[in-house]
């Protein structure tokens, strides 16, 4: 059934009982072209582009829980294409365009928002960084503008302008960047998949890789053994706890980063505004909570929830940046588990074992990245070569030395 | 979490700096042969386990001292926390 408005208002006059459900619940059949392990944003989207853009049909992808149960539903649903190095600022822009034109695409409302991004700068030497980044934005197409004070209070008049430790110059605006409803994508993208032909089951987990002489022939699950020529792990945050199965060890550690959202509130704060120097960013929901989160805690965890001095320094760092919110309830808090690499940037490569390939190490980034992130999979599971966009995005990164130091900081808490 | 330091008593992990997998302190012999293999994979690969980790934690607000703490990654449940001077010496790395 194609969504429209007119499927609505004729549903609407004849009861609603005409709705299916947006998805079947296929068996595993025992085997596949391609099994994708992982029903994350970055999984789903994978197993969409290769029915879509490569035509293959015969494809599997894997949930150990339910549609969105992980990183999709779990992060602060931010988009935006505002990086500095050619290992990732087209790859980003990509996913900026894949996510323009998305909702059409797949014919489901993603609630795609376009209300623009804001990295704040308070000091001299962190303008020219801006106006470096923002050169590179433009030349990658994703749009730039540079903000002077006068500019970026005519936008956000509630800032703490003349705050005594970080006084607001100014800020880089890109307004492509924005908010999607997170869980949406991952839905839109299983139901485009499943129409396609895509088998997506879910409550199916990957308990082993069925390896022989280094090629990897398949997936042992909870749901029985699954052939496949080809599988690829799109599993960020548990990253490597699957892998290992594999014997892989990666240079990721898990950590968690944490969000909190407030009570519905009138409309306040225009886009998304990042405070990189307080350890703090925010925007507004639609329903009017203020979604905000700081930065990673700072150690080894897989427990989906941090602990309070995180959420503590971050609150601080909102009361810093707009003290105008000291009067709003946190309504809800949690925590995701992300794979930090240990460059910060992400992989989309082939393993050592023929016939396995990885997608992950997506840090705190993922959720902007899924729509590129399965393109380019999907891309090098389809063609055996690398998209153009990711191909800097290797697993033997750290051996060759071409690593992609976009902050410089990676895994390390202490760079924080 | 709460640190219970072998020195100093409970303490809140607020007060220390956290640096990884206490493997980190297993540092590789240059003048290996595959030195170079070795170092890399000290310096950038994990076993980042779900369920016990040992790692490294340095008491910055405090005495300064690093330790080995034993955690439950799962959990956050700290199992043993462990001078990391004498971890090191017990590996036969004092001088």
């Amino acid at each position: 059934m194609r969504y429209s408005a007119l499927q609505i208002l004729k549903e609407g006059l004849t009861g609603n009982r005409g709705w299916k459900p947006v998805w079947r619940e296929p068996d595993p059949k025992p085997h596949y072209d391609v099994v994708v392990v992982g029903g994350g944003g970055h999984g789903i989207a994978t197993a969409y582009y290769l029915t879509a853009v490569h035509g293959l049909t015969d494809v599997a992808v894997l949930e150990k829980s339910w549609l969105g149960s992980g990183n999709v539903g779990r992060n602060t649903t931010i988009i935006r294409s505002n990086y500095l190095l050619s290992g990732n600022e087209p790859f980003y822009e990509l996913s900026m365009r894949l996510w323009e034109g998305l909702e059409q695409e797949i014919n489901y409302n993603a609630m795609v928002s376009q209300r623009g991004i804001i990295n704040l700068y308070h000091t001299d030497p962190q303008r020219d960084a801006a106006v470096r980044r923002g050169n590179a934005m433009i030349l990658a197409g994703a749009g730039a503008v540079l903000l002077d004070r006068e500019a970026l209070r005519r936008q956000c008049p509630f800032l703490d302008f003349d705050n005594e430790r970080f006084p607001i110059k100014g800020g880089l605006w890109q307004p492509r960047g924005g908010t999607v409803r997170h869980d949406a994508v991952v839905w839109g993208y299983a139901r485009a998949a499943d129409r396609r032909g895509v088998d997506v089951i879910q409550h199916c987990e990957v308990t082993g890789f069925d390896i022989r002489d280094g090629v990897c022939r398949g997936v042992e699950t909870t749901r029985g053994a699954i052939a496949a020529n080809k599988v690829a792990v799109c599993v960020a945050g548990s990253s490597s706890r699957v892998m290992a199965l594999a014997g892989l060890r990666l240079p990721i550690e898990s950590h968690v980063l944490q969000a909190c959202v407030t009570e519905g509130l009138k409309p306040a704060i225009p886009g998304v505004i990042t405070f990189g120097a307080g350890h703090f960013y925010v925007s507004q929901s639609d329903k009017g909570g203020l979604v905000f989160g700081g930065d990673i805690d700072g150690y080894n965890t897989y427990a989906q929830r941090g602990n309070l001095p995180t959420v503590e320094d971050v609150c601080e760092g909102g009361m810093a940046l707009m003290p105008m919110i000291g009067r709003a309830r946190v309504l809800r808090m949690w925590g995701g588990v992300v794979d930090m690499s240990m460059d910060g940037s992400p992989f989309i490569d082939r393993t050592p074992v023929t016939g396995l390939y990885f997608s992950g190490g997506w840090c705190y980034g993922g959720f902007k990245a899924a729509p590129a992130g399965g393109y380019c999979l999907a891309h090098l599971l389809a063609t055996g070569t690398s998209h153009p966009v990711a191909a800097a995005m290797r697993l033997d990164r750290f051996a060759s030395g071409a690593v992609i130091d976009e902050k410089g900081m990676g895994a390390q808490p202490n760079l924080h | 979490m709460i640190i219970d330091h072998p020195l100093l008593g409970p303490r809140d992990a607020a007060e220390f700096v956290y640096l990884g997998d206490a493997s980190l302190i297993d540092r590789p012999d240059w003048q290996d042969e595959d030195a170079a293999r070795q170092f890399h994979d000290y310096l950038h690969v994990r076993d980042n386990p779900a369920g016990e980790h040992r790692e490294l934690w340095f008491h910055e607000h405090g005495d300064r001292s690093w330790l080995v703490v034993t955690r439950n990654t799962l959990t956050h449940e700290i199992i043993r926390v462990e001078l990391a001077r004498d971890v090191a010496l017990s590996l036969g790395r004092g001088r």
